[in-house]
């Protein structure tokens, strides 16, 4: 897959990672409205890819064709190929919520199932893997102690979810993503709504994560794209204006976009 | 020329409670009082008028099943049972299908089918009970005689124990004929309160489940249920109570008969039918007593259902933790 990439998308990952999605002249309508065009990316494997770009440029409708989330809703359609592990999730006939099992997803405002905190994390797992009890206790450990939220709430585990911190909650339900053991994280804005220390929480938690996933995350906050990615993607207009190493992108822009957008004349 | 000096705080807020604020608040308490008031007003009135009926049988008057007016011996429990026979039939028809139907409307149908089908839902909710009544008696009633009853006594009446229900002469009228027309009447109430909640769940936590790769009932089944199990209870039982208190439409399909017997298929009566098909007959003192102490039961059923719904719902709640 490698040989026949792009020169540029290439040098995309810092690290040469092989990529785990391959996002190929992506289009993608809402109806008439075209709201991707002739997209192209590479999410390296085990890597952090930082999206960013003003509102409406189309960085969260990438995400949400990702984990075929757009599916849901009528007159939504994509057209182009984007490669999971080689395949096309674009194509019919797909398992798609085999693929949503392999693409979890957290969004911008935490959204914790209205059942105990023991139960949010054995939903997920639940509609994919039939465990002995001792099995998910496990397993409700392993991903709570993943998401850094364990000792927080190991003693109410029987207790509702809704009663936690906003923090607590959008950690809880990266939690619930990483239970189902998927490839990729997609992040939609997950710090958005939180507060500061609960932001540093979730992007040190970042960082620790890609160890084992391959994540995405759109941000409109560019420091956290620069401390959390390692590739970054700027979006404008429903296209690609210009990927590279988030060091690169934020120090030496070779587009004139990107420079207007990272210095805040725009956006 | 001097300026009136303003007046101390307090004063001010003295001066301005006293206008406008302690009328709205009594306004509003009167308001929120007078239901409790006719609620307290119709619960004391029928005690008292079923007050010679309830002393005179005592608490026999709930499970005795004679109803003898020219003998003055009256036993209400064929009545009850009729009422919560037909009422609990009725449940178990509009539930699933009210279900069904809310989820169709919130989960499935294509957007330009969901408004035309609410409407008809809610059109079903405006017809007269009289019309379902009388639609019940001359096109129902011969359907289920014809066509259903017979089926029913022949394959269901051989079942051990259960059969008794369902054996019997197929005379269409009865209390699976009244409970089926009461499950179609309370649909358009439990389905469009079921409706209008399920479209409150935020797209976000629909999303989440499916972003974990649920299916569409096992979306509804985790998230969608749970996040509006207090109303969903809460229009099941709005239904039961529209149920428990019908009349109109059961009286004429329900035969209005005092001899108690097992059987769906056998004509039954319920309190609302008994209490319409009979006050303008009673012609006692302690007859009329005895239809009024029947209405304090129905009273007290409905309060006794509704009461537990809320226990139910209390004692859920406590186990999912909240």
């Amino acid at each position: 897959m490698p040989e026949s990439m792009p020169l540029a998308l290439a040098e995309a990952g810092p690290r040469g990672a092989a990529a785990k999605m391959s996002i190929r002249a992506l289009d993608f309508y809402y109806g008439d409205n075209r709201a991707l065009k002739n997209v192209s990316l590479d999410l390296p494997d085990r890597q952090v890819t930082g999206m960013i770009g003003p509102s409406g440029c189309g960085k969260s409708t990438l995400l949400r064709v990702l984990n075929r989330m757009y599916d849901l809703y009528p007159g939504q359609r994509a057209t182009g190929e984007v490669l999971l592990d080689g395949e096309n999730i674009i194509g019919p006939g797909l398992d798609l919520n085999l693929l949503r099992s392999r693409v979890g997803m957290v969004f911008q405002k935490p959204t914790p199932f209205p059942m105990t905190v023991y139960e949010n994390i054995a939903f997920g797992v639940r509609l994919h893997e039939r465990l002995s009890r001792t099995a998910m206790d496990e397993r409700v450990e392993w991903s709570l102690t993943r998401a850094a939220i364990w000792d927080e709430v190991k003693d109410r585990l029987r207790s509702s979810a809704i009663g936690l911190s906003g923090g607590q909650q959008q950690r809880l339900c990266i939690a619930r993503s990483i239970a189902v053991r998927p490839d990729v994280i997609l992040l939609d804005e997950p710090t958005s709504a939180l507060d500061p220390i609960s932001t540093l929480k979730v992007e040190e938690l970042i960082d620790e994560l890609k160890q084992d996933f391959t994540i995405a995350i759109v941000t409109h906050n560019m420091q956290q794209a620069a401390r959390c990615a390692d590739q970054v993607a700027f979006f404008y207009l429903g296209e690609v204006v210009e990927v590279g190493s988030a060091e690169q992108i934020f120090t030496a822009p070779r587009e004139r976009l990107t420079q207007e957008y990272i210095t805040g004349r725009f956006g | 020329m001097s300026v009136a000096l303003p007046a101390s705080r307090a004063e001010q807020a003295r001066v301005r409670r006293g206008s406008g604020d302690r009328v709205f608040r009594l306004l509003v308490a009167f308001c929120a009082g007078f239901v409790l008031l006719s609620l307290g007003a119709v619960a004391a009135l029928m005690l008292t008028g079923g007050l010679p009926a309830l002393r005179n049988f005592g608490f026999a008057f709930l499970y005795r099943s004679v109803w003898d007016p020219v003998r003055q011996d009256f036993g209400a429990f064929v009545p009850i049972y009729g009422t919560l026979v037909t009422s609990l039939i009725a449940m178990l028809i509009a539930v699933p299908i009210s279900f069904g139907i809310a989820l169709f409307l919130s989960e499935v149908a294509p957007s330009w089918l969901r408004a035309p089908v609410a409407a008809a839902i809610e059109l079903l909710a405006g017809i007269p009970s009289i019309i379902y009544g009388m639609w019940g008696l001359f096109v129902f009633v011969p359907f289920m005689a014809d066509w259903v009853e017979p089926w029913i006594d022949d394959n269901l009446g051989a079942i051990p124990f259960l059969g008794a229900l369902f054996r019997g002469p197929p005379l269409g009228i009865g209390m699976l004929t009244a409970g089926i027309i009461l499950g179609v009447m309370v649909i358009p109430f439990i389905s469009s309160v079921m409706r209008d909640v399920f479209a409150l769940v935020p797209p976000t936590l629909r999303e989440s489940a499916f972003g974990l790769g649920a299916t569409r009932w096992e979306v509804v089944r985790g998230v969608v249920l749970p996040y509006t199990r207090t109303a969903v209870v809460g229009g099941i039982f709005l239904g039961l109570g529209r149920a428990l208190g019908e009349t109109m439409a059961v009286t004429f399909v329900l035969g209005n008969a005092h001899e108690f017997a097992i059987s769906l298929l056998k004509p039954g009566n319920s309190i609302a039918a008994a209490i319409a098909n009979e006050f303008t007959e009673a012609d006692s003192d302690m007859y009329r007593s005895s239809l009024v102490a029947l209405g304090f039961v129905l009273f007290v059923v409905t309060f006794i259902v509704l009461a537990l719904a809320k226990l139910m719902l209390i004692r859920l709640a406590r186990r999912e933790g909240t």
